[in-house]
Parts: C-alpha cells; sequence; structure tokens
C-alpha cells in the first residue's frame, strides 16, 4: 500500500470514527434532539430538505464566490503595489492592519445601510474579511524575492514590469496560493455572517431561522453543507496549486528521475 | 607578450569604457571603497580576462558594465550609451547558476529571447518551433540535449553552470560578461567549456568580460589581460595575450604559457600581501 493511499484512509477513517462517537454519545446520554441531534437524524433531514436547501446553497456559493474573486482581484493588485514599493509597504500597512482587525460583524449593518438587504452585504463582507491574507502574502512574496533573480533579468534591460511579470509573480505564487486556501474559507465565513444578519436568502439565513424555529436538525445539516463547500473548495485550490507550484513542493512528492 | 598600446587594437571602435570609474559602498565612516578610480578601454571583440586578489573589485566592474551597479564616480560607456542594455545586446552569466526554479531549463535558457529585441516580438510565434531548436542547439553543444525539460534542482552544479553558459548566449549578445562561470567546475569540465566558448567567440567575435581566478583559464581564453591589486581594486597590470588561435589545452603546458601563468601569479601574490598597506591609505 503507497503512503498516499494510507494517509487517505486514516483521514477517512477519522471522520468515520468522529461522526461514530459522536452517534455513541447522542443513544448513550439520550440526549435531546433539540441540543445535539444525532448524526443520522441531520443527514435524514439533510437528504430530505435538500431540495428545499438547493437554491439556498447556490446563493451562498455565488456570493462566496464573487467576493472571493473581488477579494483575490483586490488582493493581488494592493500586494503588488506594497510589495513592489518599499515606501507603499511603510505607509500603506498600518491602515490595513487596522482596517483588518475590525469586526466584520460590526461592519454588515454598516453594508446594509449602504446597499440594503441581499446578496451585495454579503459579496462585500466576504471581500473585506478574505483580502487581506492574500496582501500580506502576496506582498511578502514579492519583498523576498533573491535580488540575483532579477538581476538575471535586469542584466538584460528588462523593464521593472518584465521582472515583475517573469520573476517577482511566479516566484510568489506558493505565497498567492497558500493565502487563496485561507482566503476562500474566509470568504464562506463572511458572506454566512452577512446571510445571518440581513438576507432573506442563502444557507446563514437558513441556519437563522431555523434556529429560531428550535429546528436544530436542520441549523445542523446547514452547518453540514457549509463544512462540505469549505472542503471542496479548499481541495479545489489545492489541485491548482499542485500543478501551477509544484517546484516549490518538490521535496514532498516529486523524485528526481 | 607586448604592451596593449603597441598592438594597435585601440583602433577598432570602442565597446566597454570606465573613465575615472569609482565604487563606494556606504557612505561617512563606514564606506567602504570597491573599486578605485579606474580608467579601462576594450575595443570591439576583445576578449578581455580581469583576474586578480578575491574582493579586489573585478565583479564590481561586471556589474557596473550591465547596469547592475551605478559608479559612485565617473562614467561607463558601453556601446556609446551609459545605459549598457539599451545600447547592444548583453548575455550575462553570473558565478551562481541563477536558474529561475519555475521554468524546465529550456525555458531558463529561452528567457533572454522572451526580453531581448528583437526576438521579444517574435517570442510567442517561436517559442515552440525557431527559439526552442535554438535552445536544444546550445545544450547539445554543452552535452544537456536531454536535460532540456528537467527543472533546475533535477540537475547537478556542473549541470547547472553549462546551462547557465547556454543563457548567457542564446540571443547572439555583442557583448558577454562572464563572472567565474566555470568556477564550480571539475578541470575536464572546465577544459571542454574552454575550447567551446573559444570557437564561439571565433565565430561571433563578441565583446568578452570574464572575471576568473583561474590563470590557465585567463591565458587560453583571453587576448588581453588585466591584473587588479587588492581591495579597492586598481588595474596592476595591462597586457595582450597572443598565443596562436585556436588555442588548445597542450599549449597551457609549453614554456610560454607557463611563465605567463607565473608573471601573473607574482602580480597577485604581490598584491596580496601589500592589501593591508592599501587599505589603510
Amino acid at each position: 500500500m503507497n503512503l498516499g493511499l494510507r494517509q487517505k484512509l486514516w483521514s477517512f477513517g477519522l471522520i468515520v470514527a468522529f461522526f461514530a462517537g459522536w452517534q455513541l454519545f447522542c443513544i448513550i446520554s439520550g440526549m435531546s434532539d433539540l441540543i445535539l441531534p444525532r448524526p443520522t437524524d441531520v443527514l435524514a433531514t439533510l437528504i430530505a430538505r435538500f431540495p428545499v436547501l438547493w437554491p439556498h446553497i447556490i446563493q451562498t456559493l455565488s456570493t462566496t464566490m464573487a467576493g472571493f474573486a473581488l477579494g483575490v482581484g483586490l488582493g493581488v493588485v494592493l500586494g503588488a503595489v506594497i510589495g513592489v514599493s518599499k515606501v507603499a509597504y511603510d505607509t500603506a500597512y498600518p491602515l490595513l492592519v487596522g482596517f483588518s482587525s475590525i469586526p466584520k460583524v460590526a461592519v454588515v449593518p454598516i453594508f446594509v445601510l449602504w446597499f440594503g438587504s441581499g446578496s451585495v452585504p454579503a459579496i462585500l463582507t466576504a471581500l473585506s474579511i478574505c483580502f487581506f491574507p492574500i496582501v500580506v502574502n502576496i506582498a511578502t512574496g514579492l519583498a523576498t524575492t533573491e535580488p540575483e533573480l532579477e538581476d538575471v533579468l535586469k542584466a538584460l534591460g528588462a523593464s521593472k514590469l518584465d521582472i515583475l511579470w517573469n520573476v517577482g509573480l511566479p516566484r510568489t505564487m506558493p505565497f498567492f496560493f497558500a493565502s487563496l486556501k485561507v482566503a476562500v474559507s474566509y470568504a464562506f465565513v463572511g458572506a454566512v455572517l452577512a446571510e445571518t444578519v440581513a438576507s432573506n436568502r442563502g444557507i446563514g439565513n437558513v441556519m437563522m431561522s431555523a434556529s429560531s424555529n428550535f429546528n436544530v436538525p436542520l441549523v445542523f445539516a446547514c452547518l453540514f453543507i457549509l463544512a462540505i463547500l469549505g472542503v471542496a473548495l479548499y481541495v479545489i485550490f489545492s489541485l491548482i496549486e499542485a500543478r501551477v507550484t509544484g517546484w516549490a513542493t518538490r521535496k514532498n512528492d516529486l523524485v528526481a528521475t | 607578450m607586448q604592451d596593449i598600446a603597441a598592438t594597435g587594437t585601440r583602433r577598432r571602435p570602442t565597446a566597454i569604457e570606465l573613465s575615472a570609474t569609482s565604487v563606494t559602498f556606504g557612505r561617512g565612516p563606514a564606506a567602504t571603497p570597491a573599486l578605485a578610480e579606474t580608467n579601462l578601454s576594450i575595443p570591439d571583440g576583445e576578449f578581455l580576462a580581469l583576474v586578480g586578489p578575491s574582493g579586489c573589485g573585478k565583479s564590481t566592474i561586471l556589474k557596473l558594465v550591465s547596469n547592475l551597479l551605478r559608479p559612485t564616480t565617473g562614467v561607463v560607456i558601453v556601446g556609446g550609451r551609459e545605459v549598457a542594455a539599451k545600447a547592444l545586446r548583453i548575455g550575462m552569466a553570473f558565478q551562481n547558476p541563477t536558474m529561475l526554479p519555475w521554468l524546465t531549463i529550456e525555458r531558463n535558457i529561452m528567457l533572454p529571447l522572451k526580453i531581448v529585441e528583437p526576438f521579444r516580438s517574435e517570442y510567442r510565434q517561436k517559442r515552440k518551433g525557431e527559439f526552442r531548436d535554438k535552445a536544444y542547439a546550445l545544450l547539445a553543444q554543452v552535452g544537456l540535449k536531454d536535460f532540456g525539460n528537467k527543472y533546475p534542482w533535477q540537475l547537478s552544479g556542473g549541470m547547472l553552470q553549462r546551462a547557465n553558459l547556454c543563457r548567457a548566449l542564446i540571443h547572439e549578445p555583442r557583448m558577454l560578461l562572464l563572472d567565474e562561470p566555470f568556477g564550480a567546475l571539475d578541470q575536464f569540465t572546465k577544459e571542454e567549456l574552454w575550447s567551446i566558448l573559444q570557437s564561439l567567440w571565433l565565430q561571433h567575435k563578441p565583446t568578452v568580460l570574464l572575471v576568473t581566478h583561474d590563470l590557465r583559464e585567463a591565458g587560453f581564453l583571453a587576448s588581453r589581460i588585466c591584473v587588479m591589486s587588492a581591495r579597492p581594486g586598481r588595474i596592476l597590470d595591462d597586457s595582450a595575450v597572443d598565443f596562436p588561435r585556436p588555442r588548445t589545452i597542450p599549449m597551457t603546458f609549453e614554456p610560454d604559457f607557463v611563465a605567463l601563468n607565473q608573471r601573473l601569479r607574482d602580480l597577485i601574490v604581490n598584491a596580496r600581501s601589500n592589501a593591508p598597506a592599501t587599505q589603510e591609505a
């Protein structure tokens, strides 16, 4: 059995054990459905309500992805500016750190005030929560690029843009993807957060109304959905990362032939 | 051996001109002079070797010529202009073969074609055809034909040095700046690459500025050798090397050649022992 397969089996086993333990705990302690539903109940609810939940899943997924895409765009541009210019690095950092320290729960009502409830606050919250790790990573990647690599192009008379495009950005890709994986789950948190506060659609909204109806299995079903979506997006970006930045992680899997 | 002024090589157009050029790193009491005021004129098509003790400013001269460094005083004129790479195509190989780790060897070697005109504008159309063939022709010449699709970390240090040389040559530069390009190689690979470099130089006659610690290498390749003093560097000796070309490895064991080596060696040994005095000054 190879190492990769064994690892997958172990992590699958861990997941199964987690849910089995949960189930067992509920049965033994005779826990009420209102406090902690059994995983089997949650799964049954999930399957039974799936047709109703589906449009909400699409809503949450689309606002998340919209916010994420905008966050990536903004993050890359800001990160590039800050990473290339020492002056921008020193001047803009305090503002960025200050902005990122604000709890986003506090910002959602402001977005609602400006744009009304619905998709826009969710997208903006997702954006505002996910762009910061991208900025920091892009800036760090660019600022730590070895001058020797840049000299190769400089000696050829390359412009600053040439150097950024051919050395700076490729060199930064591993940092970028590391931040993408973090940012995509942040974007989820942001979108769901905004939906719980001010929206009549989306998984966040379903969770709010379910908990006010004491439909705890449905709340948990929504949590399951969020977890599954989060893992799915993480996996997608990991796969893209492995393709694009394999050169940087060769120690783990690639062997010289 | 004759003095450079007597050979008449100065009638050729000047490729590189350093006039009253000096370099000091840092300011105030912490300032370290790296290169004392230097005048150096290199005619087009010459193969000049710079030798001298470690840290004497040889690499500093290369960086000045390639515009990676600005002189503290004086000017550096390359190809009639102050900004070198704008005036003519320069190929450069550093001491460390700095290959970009995310590109295959083939792509690394083609990098100058992506940057430098007139290749740049044709790069997209030709990178899979003509340019790729060009890269492989060079790789074959240095014995790396089968390694084009490998990544830099899959090659040994010596192989990377050879690939480095290919990258310096691919855009048919009119000027080659080589900073100990064979430093990390074994004697036999070195000698092989010397011959390759010599035949390339005889074919295309680019201006070459070679920084090296290997006196045999300097004698074998160069048509003129400058010996530099210890830091801050000055040019102590400037002499033409007129062994017939193409030179062969056995020639490097003949008395004339050994005598040249001996003379250069003595100059450098002297420069080294005088080093503390120049530092106090």
